[in-house]
């Protein structure tokens, strides 16, 4: 059996795509608080919340309402979204003008708020999601087992945020969006409604954050918590990323995915730390993240 | 030291002072506390279900015991050992709670079996899983009730073992309670003549096994002992039904799992899964009924209570009873009374307390139902093998429990 550095070939080829898959979640939600950040300069702590209420959206509508994984998919969002529209026009729109830490203390606290009362009705061991009937199985690709699930989750992440670069690097819409980025008062004055574009934008980094949820919901565990466990990594990634860089954290995402399956492999240990210490690295070599411009 | 000096001297006078003033009882009513987790991990396996189930035997026994109405208070732990003994601290110093029940989370309930042995209050554990409540950590005024570690690792462990499955790979969660599990479970496995092939340490907690579980494939081992609890282990279960483990011949070890970590996790992925258990709701007519009234008193129609759960039911049933024979509500006496009785109610038949606080009782060896074997709402277990008492829990000698090692001397 062919080697590297003492690893069988084939086991290092299934934990690459195993870090794939997993850096699909990362960059679906660290792209979400990358555009949130970009425009509302808001730290979204209730990203991980908005991630947790995708999933339990889905499990919602599957018990309560018979509506399965696919209609769910665009369901479950759009539902977590209007939730986060109208956070932003009660309560983030007060904070704009001020220090970053006021979003994040708001957000964090809306989060733990949010998790507790999921916690209070539904408990903590969490809810069932099954696969939907078109996915189960898998293929054998030699080295190892692929569920098809699995791939459907990287091939359908890949699209959404392949589609949300697209449409704010080529399109008229990300063309205004970009430029009130820069100088929201002279965008204004050209007669663009600002305001409006900023609560669109925390809606779709909200819907980004639920869809992965969805996504999420047949693989791990639906439960109150699930949010939480997983928002520091995202948070890490977006800072190795570079805050507010949209290629960047897609990037990023996908390539610290990499990085955690391969360390899986040759020390598991560090598995959970490994995304902490790259990004201890790059705050010092390069400080605005490795896409980010410098402030 | 010296702090510990005016306890004693403090908790002296006040023993000397209330034996003065009452004959037997310490005071006017009998204090119940339920510490335990209400918002965690562990809460929906013990809880509020802890509470009601603890309301139904002071309800069972008519609020009163020997003429002296009884209390019930709870708190919320949170899991963390200094909350546990700020609470246990007050209950005891101030609201002079008699005894404390539950208390899930080995790190709190060792730290409440200090408290209560230096405070002389009673301890009775069905939440905790680690077995140095009755080993080093033993104490005259406890009773560990429910389960240990070593009682679910061997019970798995060996079965598993001699029923074929005689090679096995641990997935174990990176701390101190996963190495305890995968150590006593590698060791019964060696002992039936099982081998070993390797393990992995996951960090705790984790959400993706994918990694871990595709390493436990290429061992070819026959069994994959998940050494972990809560959502870790209901994580690893759903990711190796996605994978094809199960379904290629290997089968799961769950050596900590719950029948609400079943539930959640549905029978279409746990199916197959093997485990070892305290109890179960649907064992017999008695455990029926029990359970029926628990859903009521809960005010949901869809739940079962966790072994931890009736549990607690059993143990403060039998610590009533102790008062009652014994009239006195004096710690080392009711414990004394307590073992010196046998346990006989829906949790088990004659089970007995052994001098280290072990209370001993069959274990139940159980495999998951598969969707069509099961008939209605949580019909999810099938009993493989009682495990007799005797045979389930660590032999009194192996514990290294002081109080053992006195009375041999």
């Amino acid at each position: 059996m062919m080697t590297i550095l003492g690893y069988p070939v084939q086991a290092l080829m299934g934990q690459l795509l195993l870090g794939l898959i997993n850096g699909a979640f990362y960059a679906v939600l660290s792209l979400g608080l990358a555009l949130i950040f970009g425009l509302l300069n808001i730290i979204n702590f209730a990203h991980g919340a908005q991630y947790m209420m995708g999933a339990f959206a889905a499990w919602l509508l599957l018990t309560y309402g018979g509506i399965g994984y696919w209609p769910a998919l665009l369901l479950a969002p759009l539902i977590v979204a209007i939730i986060g529209v109208i956070i932003e026009r009660l309560l983030l729109r007060r904070l704009y003008k001020l220090d970053h830490l006021y979003g994040l203390l708001l957000t964090f606290g809306l989060a733990l708020v949010i998790e507790g009362a999921f916690r209070q009705l539904y408990g903590v061991s969490g809810q069932a999601y099954a696969v939907p009937e078109e996915l189960r199985g898998g293929i054998n690709l030699g080295f190892m087992f692929l569920p098809l699930y699995r791939g459907w989750v990287v091939v359908a992440s890949l699209t959404v945020c392949l589609t949300v670069w697209a449409l704010i690097e080529k399109t008229q819409l990300g063309a205004l969006l970009r430029a009130a980025t820069e100088n929201p008062a002279r965008v204004q004055a050209f007669g663009v409604n600002v305001p409006v574009l900023i609560t669109l934008t925390y809606g779709v980094g909200v819907a980004l954050a639920a869809f992965a949820g969805v996504l999420a919901a047949p693989v791990y565990s639906v439960n109150p918590l699930m949010g939480s466990n997983i928002i520091i990594i995202v948070f890490a990634v977006v800072v190795i990323g570079g805050m507010g860089s949209i290629l960047g954290s897609v990037l990023t995402g996908f390539g610290l995915g990499v990085v955690e399956g391969l360390t899986k492999v040759v020390y598991p240990e560090a598995s959970s730390t490994v995304i902490f210490v790259i990004m201890a690295i790059v705050l010092l070599i390069k400080p605005a993240g490795l896409f980010g411009r410098a402030a | 030291m010296k702090s510990t000096w005016s306890v004693v001297i403090a908790a002296a006078v006040l023993a000397l002072a209330s034996g003065a003033a009452h004959a037997q009882f310490t005071n006017d009513v009998i204090k119940i506390g339920v510490l335990n987790d209400q918002s965690g991990p562990y809460s929906d396996l013990s809880g509020m279900g802890s509470v009601v189930a603890a309301q139904m035997a002071i309800d069972d026994f008519g609020g009163k015991v020997a003429g002296k109405p009884i209390q019930l208070v709870s708190a919320d732990h949170q899991n963390k050992p200094d909350i546990g003994a700020n609470i246990a601290n007050r209950w005891i110093d101030v609201d002079k709670v008699d005894a404390i029940v539950d208390v899930p989370t080995s790190s709190v309930a060792l730290a409440i079996q200090d408290i209560t042995r230096t405070k002389d209050r009673v301890h009775l554990n069905s939440g905790a899983g680690s077995s140095d409540l009755t080993g080093k950590a033993c104490s005259p005024t406890a009773v560990h009730w429910t389960y240990d570690t070593y009682a679910l690792a061997h019970g798995t462990g060996t079965a598993m073992t001699n029923q074929g499955g005689d090679s096995w790979f641990f997935i174990t969660a990176d701390y101190a309670f996963g190495h305890a599990l995968e150590n006593d479970t590698a060791a019964a496995v060696k002992d039936a003549g099982g081998k070993v092939l390797g393990m992995v340490n996951a960090p705790f907690p984790n959400t993706d096994f994918s990694s871990f579980l595709l390493q436990a494939q290429a061992s070819n081992a026959k069994v994959i002992g998940l050494a972990n609890a809560g959502t870790d282990t209901t994580n690893a279960i759903k990711q190796a039904h996605e994978f094809g483990l199960t379904q290629g011949g290997q089968k799961l070890a769950g050596l900590l799992t719950f029948i609400t970590d079943v539930n959640s996790l549905g029978l279409d992925t746990a199916q197959g899964l093997v485990l070892t258990d305290a109890w179960y709701w649907d064992r017999d007519e008695d455990s029926r009924a029990w359970s029926n009234r628990w859903a009521q008193k809960m005010g949901t129609a869809n739940r079962k209570p966790t072994s931890v759960q009736a549990g607690v039911y059993s143990a403060i049933t039998h610590y009533l009873k102790a008062i009652q024979q014994s009239g006195t509500d004096e710690a080392k006496k009711v414990v004394d009374t307590m073992k010196a009785m046998p346990v006989n109610d829906m949790f088990t038949k004659n089970g007995h307390i052994r001098a280290d606080g072990r209370m001993v009782h069959d274990m139940y060896l159980m495999q998951v139902k598969t969707p069509a074997e099961s008939k209605y709402p949580w019909d999810y277990f099938k009993v493989l093998r009682v495990i007799p008492g005797d045979e389930a829990f660590r032999p009194m000698d192996k514990g290294n429990c002081p109080l053992v090692q006195a009375a041999v001397k």
